[in-house]
């Protein structure tokens, strides 16, 4: 297997009015927990029923009622945990998070403060070919998930939809290990791509399945370095939170907003207030939601409820021996064992569905070839008609069966692209759609002789050009093929031309 | 038979429904009499005399086919801390005011599954926060004894139930016992109570007061109906994650009355000041009564005892202040009727202000406080680490052979209601210093009656297992039950 060896990126720097200043970037990811369970009942985790309708007497706090924790969620964390390649904590607790909300019936959201279930991991965050930040994770906890607030409804009332409250969470917490908006767009592109892989979370961000909690902070260029080697966090700069954000471009615009912003204040003599923010698309800006002072204590405590979750290392192991391949490996197997360039590699990894398309496609054939006509033709066709891997009217089998047949040499390029785009709209196999249609390249060397004879007996003056300059042979055979009607064989046809015209 | 139905134990009532010498209904039939007899005693605060009919036919049916469990046609008191299904439940709370629940707790659900009759919801202190059931929105109820025409407490939080099976309202009631709530009232009352090994019965749908402290447990007139009643509530729940996956022994068929060559311990530290003479003289003839059956008497070292009092009064209002949250007026029970103006703070803020009462508010603040950033260390994390070590002491006794240790259930015998009224809080709290260490440790507790006072009126001695092993425990407190000879029952002028 091909080991991928990468340097590290430049982190992003911005002119100030005085000065040069670096980023410091921390991320939480807050990640619904692919599950059909809540994280302490059994109410359903789908969305778009009825408000209220996916509420057990657990989510909704009847009085005497308790938290039973849904083993499967369990999985699903230690799964993201060994995606990542993190520590798994055989012995975790979950501590109560008390604040008054109506969204939150029990008054206190079950989390994982002192003992997380996951510990130290890494993700690779791909800048380009060869060149990668190692984000480090610090811990993976399992929560419970809020209700919705609705305040539109009325004037005067404010109403609460319970299905969403105590879906299950992982929160992902990085080191302050991003450098920049772009570094921090693509982490969260990397990790929602693994766990994708992993099948632990659907990533859908747009119902904010996937939402992140971006700290900022800037510094001066030397001071992160400083950080790294010591572990202290007084070389950087007082950072603020920028809470709930679930789209890539916002993600971006927020934090370039809030350095920009926090760069104004220390350059004018003045310092950053620590705090959480929010970030207002429709101003890019991001606005101050509620200062330390002003924070909330939540009164952390372990929740009585519920003993400590320990679990064993020979089912982490299970776990361990069912993981898919992941988007790294893959990529570099793709590149070792079909030849890929890295971009093509990391276009047909994105997505484990297309990775697994493509791989259908290239098993046993040229996997160069495979990789271009995935791209080029499949991923341009359904881009265009906005569709999903998923729903691609040309199957895998049927697209390798069109390499096949270009492969034996009974089709050409052209006609490739004609009979892809037959099994596009009307579907069969594609050698008998071919046969059916007559596409089929002429390979009778007696046929194609002649017809190179016919047009070179036609053509006195196109060949004293071509045998002055034997690049214009391709004249020739562009003739040839045309008078075949598409049919010969290109190749056929190029090595007869050549020798006819003795070059 | 010359004792009126009611007074009948459950032992008694279970032997005479299967001989068929009277019916369910019957015997339901003379409960709810006494019932409606006894409003003084303010021990009932929601009487359901439907369903209990309904349940006495459906029992006399059972046991006409021979199917009868133990507790099948034997009238009983819940506690209005179970939540019981489409029976109004409030834990004596104005927070819950009109609350119905939709569901059976784990432990009603299974004593109606083995046949047993539902008379009402039993008083108690508020969310079980009190000593003396004064704290209940109800108002007190009152202890069925008396002295000089005093009306007395009958302790708390579990009063009403200990209040209804000492004036042979029911043959038996739940009760629940955090710091305790059921030893306490049981010797205040003259009856026996039995608090579990935590884990040993379900929390499912049982208000909750302080969760890690919090066992549902029997409360009757003997030892065996308190193992007869403890077998259908115990056994593990799926539901509840704190429930222990323990087998459920015969509590009944282990009252032997032998318990020649067992080590009973005597904790030196529980020898407080001021011990009233007649504390100290019962629980020395306690620990003689145990010798003459047999037993060897030990004298054993609690060293941690002195701060359970303090550990126990910060975690328990730690677990209630996040326990009660959920109290908020949004969803069920009372909400306040807002202002013009007023947003979800003010909701939050006159709900709260107006649903709880005065103890518990105090316990919601404490609790609040020992959590509070800064204040965690100090108080609940120390009391945390106070409470590993009362179980060490605990653990570090049996380990050396000890089967059981002696003490009295509480300083001093039932006292006048609203005596304590303005007397510091902590004076209420000290009625719990025999008591919370079990609840710290987790371990079982009983409460024996054994005597009366020179009032006239009940004195306990309680009885500490092993965890898990109750069955033993009801054996000793069997043995005790026989020596002490306690037969008293309070004058009726209610």
């Amino acid at each position: 297997m091909l080991d991928l060896t990468y340097t590290a990126p430049k982190p992003k720097v911005i002119q100030g009015a005085k000065d040069d200043w670096e980023l410091v970037i921390g991320m939480e990811i807050h990640a619904q927990v692919s599950s059909n369970a809540k994280l302490f009942s059994g109410a359903s985790t789908a969305v778009g029923a009825e408000p209220n309708s996916n509420v057990s007497f657990v989510d909704a706090a009847m009085p005497g009622m308790l938290p039973v924790i849904n083993e499967f969620c369990v999985e699903q964390a230690v799964r993201t945990g060994l995606g990542l390649k993190a520590a798994i904590n055989l012995r975790s607790a979950f501590d109560r998070k008390n604040y008054f909300y109506p969204d939150l019936p029990q008054g206190y959201q079950i989390s994982q403060l002192y003992h997380p279930i996951v510990g130290e991991g890494e993700v690779i965050v791909e800048m380009g070919p060869g060149v990668a930040r190692h984000v480090r994770i610090e811990r993976i906890h399992l929560e419970q998930d809020a209700g919705k607030s609705i305040h539109d409804m009325d004037p005067t009332q404010s109403f609460v939809d319970f299905n969403r409250t105590g879906v299950a969470l992982m929160e992902i917490v990085s080191r302050p290990d991003i450098r920049g908006p772009e570094e921090a767009a693509a982490y969260v592109v990397k990790l929602r791509q693994i766990l994708r892989y992993l099948g632990t979370c659907d990533g859908n961000m747009q119902n904010g399945n996937l939402r992140a909690d971006v700290n900022v902070s800037v510094c001066r260029p030397g001071q992160y370095e400083k950080y790294q080697a010591t572990g202290d966090f007084s070389h950087l700069g007082t950072r603020c939170e920028i809470k709930n954000m679930n789209s890539m471009r916002f993600i971006q615009a927020a934090i370039d907003y809030e350095a920009r912003r926090q760069i104004a204040i220390v350059e004018d003599g003045g310092s950053v207030t620590q705090e959480t923010r929010l970030y207002d698309p429709d101003k890019n800006e991001t606005r101050s939601m509620r200062s330390k002072e002003e924070a909330h204590d939540y009164r952390y405590f372990p929740d009585p409820d519920l003993l400590p979750l320990e679990i064993e290392q020979a089912w982490v192991d299970d776990i361990a021996a069912r993981m898919p391949e992941l988007p790294d490996a893959k990529k570099a197997r793709f590149m070792g064992d079909f030849g890929l360039t890295d971009y093509d590699a990391n276009v047909l990894t994105a997505e484990l569905e297309a990775a697994s398309f493509f791989e259908a496609v290239a098993l046993g054939r040229d996997g160069k070839q495979a990789a271009n006509w995935v791209i080029n033709e499949l991923f341009g066709r359904l881009n265009k008609e906005g569709l999903a891997i998923g729903e691609s009217p040309v199957s895998a089998g049927q697209l390798g069966g069109i390499l096949d047949l270009m492969q034996k040499g009974e089709i050409s390029g052209k006609m490739a692209k004609d009979l892809f785009e037959i099994l596009w709209t009307e579907g069969g196999d594609p050698a008998e759609v071919a046969a059916a249609k007559g596409m089929k390249q002429v390979t009778d060397m007696g046929a194609i002789e002649a017809a190179v004879d016919a047009i070179i007996a036609a053509n006195p003056d196109q060949v004293e050009k071509a045998k002055a300059n034997p690049k214009l042979a391709g004249w020739f055979v562009g003739q040839v093929i045309k008078a075949s009607g598409g049919k010969a064989n290109p190749a056929a046809v190029n090595d007869l031309v050549a020798k006819k015209l003795g070059m | 038979m010359s004792k009126s139905l009611n007074s009948l134990t459950i032992a008694e009532a279970r032997d005479g429904l299967r001989k068929g010498e009277f019916t369910a209904s019957e015997l339901t039939g003379a409960c709810l009499t006494a019932i409606d007899g006894a409003d003084a005693l303010g021990a009932f605060v929601h009487k359901t005399p439907d369903i209990a009919r309904e349940q006495a036919t459906a029992a006399d049916a059972r046991l006409a086919k021979g199917d009868a469990p133990d507790l099948c046609g034997i009238p009983l008191g819940i506690k209005d801390l179970f939540c019981t299904k489409g029976v109004p439940g409030q834990a004596a709370s104005n927070i819950l005011a009109g609350f119905l629940p939709e569901y059976e707790s784990t432990v009603t659900s299974k004593l109606f599954g083995a046949g047993a009759v539902m008379l009402g919801k039993l008083n108690m202190d508020e969310f079980a926060m009190g000593s003396s059931n004064e704290s209940s929105c109800y108002g007190p109820a009152v202890n069925p004894w008396r002295s000089d025409d005093r009306e007395l407490t009958p302790g708390g939080s579990s009063g009403g139930s200990a209040s209804a099976v000492a004036a042979d309202l029911c043959l038996g009631a739940t009760g629940t016992d955090t710091g305790g709530s059921i030893r306490q009232p049981a010797a205040f009352t003259g009856i026996v109570g039995l608090k579990p090994t935590y884990g040993r019965v379900s929390r499912w749908g049982i208000v909750a007061y302080a969760s890690s402290l919090d066992q549902a447990g029997p409360m009757a007139k003997t030892v065996r109906d308190t193992a007869i009643f403890l077998q259908a509530m115990a056994g593990h729940d799926a539901k509840d994650s704190t429930s222990a996956d323990i087998p459920v022994p015969d509590f009944e068929a282990a009252l032997t009355g032998d318990i020649r060559g067992k080590k009973i311990g005597i904790p030196r530290e529980y020898r407080a000041d001021g011990m009233p003479a007649e504390i100290a003289a019962l629980w020395a003839k306690g620990a003689d009564m145990l010798r003459d059956a047999g037993a060897e008497i030990v004298d054993i070292s609690l060293p941690h005892t002195q701060y359970a009092l303090p550990a126990y009064y910060v975690i328990a209002p730690a677990e209630a202040s996040s326990n009660l949250a959920r109290y908020d007026g949004v969803r069920y029970g009372h909400r306040a009727k807002l202002s013009q103006g007023d947003g979800i703070t003010e909701m939050y803020e006159k709900t709260r202000a107006e649903g709880f009462g005065a103890e518990v508010k105090r316990r919601i603040m404490i609790g609040t406080y020992v959590l509070s950033a800064g204040f965690y260390d100090a108080y609940y994390n120390r009391a945390r680490k106070v409470r590993a070590l009362i179980k060490r002491d605990f653990d570090q006794v049996f380990a050396g052979g000890v089967d059981a240790i002696l003490t009295p259930t509480t300083p001093s015998a039932a006292f006048g209601l609203g005596e304590m009224a303005s007397a510091d809080p902590v004076q209420m709290y000290l009625n719990d210093v025999f008591t919370v260490t079990v609840n710290l440790a987790g371990l079982p507790g009983i409460s024996v009656p054994v005597g009366l006072d020179s009032q006239g009126l009940p004195l306990g001695l309680q009885l500490i297992g092993r965890p898990w092993e109750e069955a033993a425990l009801l054996n000793h407190a069997y043995v005790l039950e026989k020596a002490a000879g306690f037969v008293a029952k309070p004058g009726k002028w209610w």
